[in-house]
């Protein structure tokens, strides 16, 4: 399945829009990440909390995860997974 | 009543059986206060100012900077060392007397919101850094207001209405900031200056149709802008009861100045 960055993540993977991804669980597949996107994986897993980081929200489709089972939801072939980061523009 | 000059001037809306004379009233009886006189804001002012919005209030303790001038359309070259408030104050006075631009040259804090957000009917968001994103996120759930949000980057930007308890508050979708290095600021990555522009229209949309009372608000619904592929993502966001302010048993219940500390914002210099 897809995993869709916005731009603003897209330079922890090279620049990519979309990467491939596999696994049963949105678990599963940031747990994959660390070896497949080491450097997308430090920004988006909390490996301590075993949860993905709380400035991010991930939808399965248009579905926020936080409303499904979490990172225990499943994922199935055709989902699309958006990682949207909170994000504040402006200066410092 | 509208005067001649008012109906003449807000014709269009009047024609809008949406609108009519009366939703032009509930116009200019509105107080919004808009948080941030820079890219978002720009767009935000200069379209509710048009709209008749009566009360417009303005927070920002910028000066108006060359650098601001790529996107921040309300300012223009002469402005440059000007309050930004005061330069949207001269700006919309000229689009539309009927606005009273009410100016406040300092930056959202604890101390100050509790004094200036009761004043007026709905926040609109220009901020420009987590700390008072998350400071008139809670304002807006502990004084009730609808808070319409914008955020933008580079060529991305968010969108929605936070209005708990019939949908999240910011709070819910994103429950702490980004640490430094993760999500870069538009001083360290840039922003395209169109990008505003666009963000700020559909937040000017979403505050007129409030205070119409018409249409479907971006309550529920964020809104992702992906300005490169010109997508627009629709997701479902929905309260979380456990939100620490706009839960059931909501653990933030005033501002506290300690909770909003500058502390989370990304690496790099803090001078221009």
């Amino acid at each position: 399945m897809t995993i869709y960055l916005p731009t603003p993540l897209r330079r922890h993977a090279g620049g990519a829009r979309e990467i491939e991804v596999s696994g049963k669980t949105v678990r599963d597949i940031f747990i994959g990440l660390k070896d497949s996107h080491p450097a997308l994986a430090e920004q988006l897993w909390d490996d301590s909390a075993n949860d993905l980081k709380k400035y991010l929200s991930v939808f399965i489709n248009d579905e926020n995860i936080r409303n499904l089972q979490g990172p225990d939801t499943p994922v199935s072939g055709k989902d699309v997974i958006s990682v949207i980061p909170a994000i504040a523009g402006g200066s410092i | 009543m509208l005067s001649d000059e008012q109906i003449m001037r807000y014709s269009r809306h009047i024609l809008l059986p949406e609108v009519g004379g009366r939703g032009q009233q509930k116009l200019l009886a509105a107080k919004v206060l808009l948080i941030g006189a820079g890219g978002l804001g720009s767009p935000v002012a200069l379209y509710l100012a048009a709209a008749g919005v009566g009360t417009l209030g303005v927070m920002d303790a910028d000066t108006v900077d060359l650098s601001n001038l790529q996107r921040q359309v309300i300012h223009a070259t002469p402005d440059i060392g000007k309050l930004k408030v005061e330069s949207v104050k001269e700006t919309i006075n000229q689009i539309n007397p009927d606005v009273n631009v009410i100016m406040y040259p300092e930056f959202a804090t604890a101390d100050n919101v509790p004094e200036i957000l009761p004043q007026y009917d709905l926040v609109v968001d220009g901020c420009d850094n987590f700390a008072t994103r998350y400071l008139m996120n809670d304002a807006a759930v502990i004084y009730k207001k609808p808070y319409v949000y914008g955020s933008i980057l580079r060529f991305d930007g968010q969108a929605s209405v936070f209005n708990p308890p019939q949908g999240p508050c910011y709070r819910c979708i994103f429950p702490e900031a980004p640490p430094p290095g993760a999500v870069p600021s538009c001083q360290e990555a840039g922003v395209l200056g169109v990008l505003p522009g666009l963000l700020g229209l559909i937040q000017a949309t979403e505050a007129v149709k409030l205070i119409l009372g018409v249409g479907e608000p971006l309550i529920g619904r964020l809104l992702i802008v992906d300005g490169l592929g010109m997508e627009f993502l629709h997701a479902k966001v929905k309260r979380n009861t456990k939100c620490p302010v706009c839960g059931d048993e909501p653990t933030i219940t005033k501002l506290l100045e300690e909770n909003y500390l500058q502390a989370v914002c990304s690496v790099g210099s803090a001078e221009e």
